[in-house]
């Protein structure tokens, strides 16, 4: 039954936890954010020979399983510190999903902004930076926060390689102190704190940039 | 490696039995999911705010709680609160009320963006809340739901290799056997690999296939 005792005991492991995962978080999603867009301009505007093998590459990430990434590049690229690793896998992962999103966001910019800086035969690398991705990064502000949450909820993965994220905490301190109903339970109510008033804040956004 | 053809062979009999848990548990998961999504999606448009409200809680709570807590709290701590699953039990209920819940946004929005006007039509003609639902709302919902259903499915099945961690001799868990038993790390795990992508674009494949079916039967654009 619940003992509140264990409950408070094992509640400074699962917070040590929940800092890892909040980092890998963070990390991995700016490691996502930025290789995303890259994928999205070199599937939209790179050279076919190039647009074609990273469209397939990213296909075959997106349908492959997060957890056999993980224990499929622990085994076969040595050297790297779990965290590192980890962060590199979710970061990748997410990423082939994110330059989905992008791209979505760069269809979405009207076809008239394209023409205007046709004739203002501004250069192709000034219609990028100054017209279409600045209005494209705010069609997409919505479904990035969407996965960001996701990612968050992801991270317990980690744990199988090693890296001490607040799942791997939860799952420690409950077998040392025969308390898996107190720390499971404690690392879900810390998800449900963290996660649900992020879904709330996207929503809103979602909904402001609807109009 | 020169060992491993082999080995392969030999462990192709586990290997089916490891393919067939995965089948099942995407199965047996999406099944459970998608009587969720259709019970908690219908009722979170109820008429009445205490079962709105009661709708959007469940719901919250298990898209907000992680499928991986979910899990292990379902194999570790539910026992000892006196209740013991089989492994594989656990593994289809988190699935099913993780991806349920998120399976329930797709019917609510689905649901949603039918016209009013077909709503008022039913009316009109004299059709009960029910009849409505079954004959006009739910088969032009239906195609509106079949890709965001495929998106989430794939995502289903994915996620099924972490039934290996609580035991389920999944495809992911008889891999990891065959690759303790050759060594043969890298061959094992892009076979893994291999297999969850053709899986991945089998199930893709059968569900365009239905969303092809249902637009046809709503008698829209794209079917055939």
């Amino acid at each position: 039954m619940w003992d509140g005792e264990a409950a408070v005991a094992a509640l400074p492991a699962v917070l040590e936890g929940f800092g890892v995962t909040l980092v890998a978080t963070v990390l991995g999603f700016a490691v996502a954010a930025v290789l995303g867009l890259v994928l999205a301009l070199v599937q939209r505007a790179g050279p076919v020979w190039l647009a074609l093998p990273v469209r397939g590459a990213a296909g075959f990430v997106r349908s492959t399983p997060l957890l056999v990434q993980l224990f499929a590049a622990w085994v076969l690229v040595p050297g790297l510190d779990a965290p590192v690793l980890g962060v590199l896998v979710l970061g990748v992962h997410y990423a082939t999903y994110l330059s989905e999103v992008y791209r979505t966001g760069i269809d979405a910019v009207p076809k008239g902004q394209w023409e205007a800086c046709t004739a203002l035969s501004l250069p192709r690398r000034r219609v990028w930076a100054a017209v279409v991705l600045p209005q494209a990064v705010r069609n997409v502000l919505p479904p990035l926060g969407n996965y960001a949450v996701s990612m968050f909820k992801e991270t317990p993965l980690l744990s199988v390689i090693t890296v001490h994220e607040m799942v791997h905490e939860a799952n420690t301190y409950g077998s040392t102190h025969f308390a898996y109903l107190e720390s499971f339970t404690l690392a879900a109510a810390v998800f449900l704190l963290a996660s649900w008033p992020t879904s709330v804040l996207v929503r809103r956004l979602e909904a402001r940039l609807a109009h | 490696m020169a060992d491993f053809l082999p080995e392969l062979s030999r462990a192709v009999p586990r290997l089916a039995d490891g393919l067939l848990v995965t089948v099942e548990a995407t199965v047996l998961g999406a099944a459970l999911a998608l009587v969720l999504a259709y019970a908690l999606g219908l009722l979170s448009r109820s008429a009445r705010p205490p079962v709105r409200a009661a709708a959007r809680l469940v719901v919250e709570f298990f898209r907000g709680t992680s499928l991986y807590v979910q899990l292990f709290w379902l194999f570790f701590a539910l026992p000892m609160l006196g209740f013991r699953l089989e492994p594989l039990a656990c593994g289809v209920l988190a699935l099913g009320l993780n991806f349920g819940a998120y399976g329930s946004e797709v019917v609510r929005g689905a649901v949603a963006a039918v016209p009013r006007a077909q709503t008022e039509a039913a009316i009109a003609l004299g059709m009960g809340p029910a009849l409505r639902l079954r004959r006009v709302v739910l088969p032009q919902a239906h195609a509106l739901m079949v890709a965001p259903f495929k998106n989430l499915l794939v995502q289903l099945l994915k996620a099924t290799p972490l039934l290996s961690l609580v035991t389920v001799p999944d495809l992911t868990f008889q891999i990891d056997q065959l690759r303790s038993s050759t060594g043969a790390t890298a061959a094992s795990y892009l076979l893994l690999l291999g297999l969850y992508f053709g899986l991945a674009v089998v199930l893709s494949l059968g569900m365009n296939a239905l969303e092809r079916a249902a637009k046809a039967r709503a008698g829209q654009e794209g079917g055939v």
